[in-house]
């Protein structure tokens, strides 16, 4: 069966790094997909171009078996890792403001529920704390009620209340049918959420399937302390090596 | 095109622009500063074009019925005369051109010091040798009286123009760089909002922003100076309204792409000074080489204070601006044009 979003021969070269090398993948429909690998791995390069916000330099991306027209980004929502929002403008005047620019939107009033955003829902968009702003730009990605929602590092910044928050809000639209895309850095939240997993590194595909299928595959023999069973995090460290990353 | 999209867009770009206090404080008081400046400087005051100088007097200043010197010269209009203690710090002043003409008091042949490189002090000369003879020689006289145009009433609607290209090259050109460094631009990408219906947005709150700081400094400036306005007051609107469209749409095609705030501003002032300085803002180009006065002919902001001065100072009508309103017309496609194919996102 086809997938959802078909990726093919994508490659994404800044001039000499090749940040994205030449990956194939497709991602079914109403899965919670994770994309995961260390820093620098091309991760956010690849949601970027899957979400047609950074062009490739060569491959092609397949959208319900098409090339993904106008529609594509009425159906979407994306929470960016880096981004920066209009100034002068309150938390709730800019979930408006971005509600009226979508054909379809969500209530804004169960967005600013969800996120948790009452509280500060009358401050500026660029005086709210790094948590805060992660739960705006989370609410923002949700404000279209898309039916194929990409979320780079939403958990980054978050405090626990509003990371198991944030869980909650992902298995809820999940529960809808609809697709999520998703990287984190916490492979605890990735074994808990993620159906279906690739890890990459160095702009490479190095492995793929679901926790426990990548657990079975690399981590049978992995020396654990004994006490509990291998998780995906010693599959990471395995995949990946112990060595930093810039 | 959505007409919701591009609603949206300007109404926040209103806000933020509106909110920014210190921005629109100085946006609205930098003109009306500089009119004021200027017209304090240049208003009141009575204008002598020729110095001269009388020896031997202790004070500088000094009182023209007691000078004694040939009354018809005295009573020259546009002399000023100033005193000077001895001859020899007369000659000094001479040769320094703070003085045009140097002359004696008391002298009973007239006696007076000219230097023969003072293109004034030969003028000066020849009003000190006609003040001489009692009887005028024959001459018809016919005289105009004109109305006089003062400085301020010729340097307001430069000042305006002027504020309206730092505000379209900054407001719409520099924002839309700084937007595009440092995301917002992808943020807004990624939903359906187009890039037509966001630039449209920006140069249109802009229009409106820029006509509504017209209209209050023009108010408050006449308050003061009650400025004598030929033409018709619909008329200047019209023609600020094409103005800071073109200049809002150069700025859109400065903007069109680029990530870097330090590029752009030097571009920008790269620009807007010489625009400034070639558009008759602050000094006509009368009497300049043909050549400076064909490259300020590309830029919109010359069109738009010929074109409001021409309706204030001599009461034109539309048919008379027919040449500064297509300029301002064709710059105007043009840079949009440019804007639209070069413009990019996040690049
Ligand atoms: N605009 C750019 N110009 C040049 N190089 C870039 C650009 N964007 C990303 N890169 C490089 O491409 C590589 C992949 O970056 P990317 O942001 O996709 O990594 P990532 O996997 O998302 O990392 P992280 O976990 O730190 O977010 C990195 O080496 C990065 O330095
Ligand atoms: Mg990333």
């Amino acid at each position: 069966m086809p997938g959802l979003l078909e990726i093919v021969n994508l490659v994404k070269k800044y001039k000499t790094l090749t940040a994205v090398d030449n990956i194939s993948f497709s991602i079914p429909q109403g899965v919670c997909f994770g994309l995961l690998g260390p820093n620098g791995a091309g991760k956010t390069t690849t949601i970027e171009i899957i979400e047609d916000v950074i062009s490739p330099t060569s491959g092609e991306i397949l959208y319900k078996g098409k090339p993904r027209a106008a529609s594509f980004r009425e159906e979407v929502g994306i929470q960016f890792q880096k981004t920066e929002l209009l100034s002068w403008l309150t938390i709730e005047e800019t979930l408006k403001t971005f509600q009226s620019l979508y054909h379809k939107s969500s209530a804004i009033e169960d967005v600013i529920e969800m996120c948790q955003l009452n509280e500060i829902r009358a401050q500026y968009n660029d005086k709210v704390s790094g948590g805060q702003r992660q739960r705006l730009f989370l609410a923002l990605a949700l404000i279209n009620d898309p039916d194929l929602l990409f979320l780079d590092e939403p958990s980054t910044g978050l405090d626990p209340q509003a990371r198991h928050n944030l869980w909650d809000i992902i298995l809820k639209i999940r529960e809808q049918g609809k697709t999520i895309v998703l990287t984190t850095h916490y492979m605890e939240e990735a074994q808990k959420l993620c159906d279906d997993i690739a890890i990459m590194d160095h702009g490479k595909l190095i492995a793929r399937g679901t926790p426990q299928e990548l657990i079975n595959t690399y981590c049978s023999d992995c020396v654990t302390d004994g006490l509990r069973a291998p998780n995906l995090e010693d599959v990471f460290i395995r995949m990946t090596g112990r060595g930093l990353r810039d | 095109m959505s007409f919701k999209r591009f609603w949206v867009m300007f109404v926040a770009r209103n806000k933020e622009f509106f909110r920014d206090s210190s921005a629109l404080g100085w946006n609205f008081l930098f003109p009306f500063l500089i009119v004021v400046g200027f017209g304090v400087i240049f208003g009141g005051k009575e204008y002598n074009e020729f110095k001269v100088g009388v020896f031997p007097s202790d004070t500088e200043i000094v009182i023209v019925e007691k000078l004694s010197i040939p009354k018809a010269f005295r009573q020259t209009r546009l002399i000023q005369f100033i005193g000077v203690k001895t001859l020899s710090e007369g000659v000094e002043k001479l040769r320094h051109h703070a003085i045009d003409f140097l002359i004696k008091a008391d002298s009973p042949t007239n006696d007076y010091w000219v230097s023969d490189t003072s293109p004034k002090g030969y003028l000066v000369e020849k009003l000190f040798h006609a003040s001489l003879y009692s009887e005028p020689p024959p001459a018809q006289k016919q005289e105009i009286r004109a109305v006089p145009i003062r400085y301020v009433e010729w340097l307001f609607p430069g000042v305006l123009g002027m504020n309206i290209m730092f505000g379209a090259l900054w407001g719409v050109g520099y924002i839309i760089v700084r937007y595009r460094k440092i995301g917002v631009l992808k943020r807004l990408k990624a939903t359906p909002l187009t890039a037509f219906e966001y630039l449209s947005a920006q140069l249109l709150s802009r229009i409106v922003l820029m006509m509504f700081m017209v209209i209050v400094v023009w108010i408050g400036c006449d308050a003061i100076f009650h400025f004598k306005v030929e033409g018709s007051y619909g008329n200047i609107v019209l023609v600020f309204f094409l103005g800071s469209l073109s200049m809002c749409a150069m700025g859109l095609m400065l903007a069109a792409r680029g990530t870097s705030e330090e590029f752009s501003s030097g571009l920008i002032n790269f620009i807007s000074w010489p625009m400034m300085f070639l558009s008759e803002v602050w000094f006509s180009l009368e009497g300049s080489p043909q050549w400076v006065k064909t490259v300020a002919d590309f830029f919109p902001l010359i069109h738009l204070t010929r074109s409001v001065r021409k309706i204030m100072n001599d009461g034109a009508g539309l048919m008379n601006l027919m040449p500064e309103i297509t300029a301002m017309l064709l710059t105007t496609a043009i840079f949009l044009a440019l804007a639209a194919v070069l413009f990019s996102w996040n690049e």
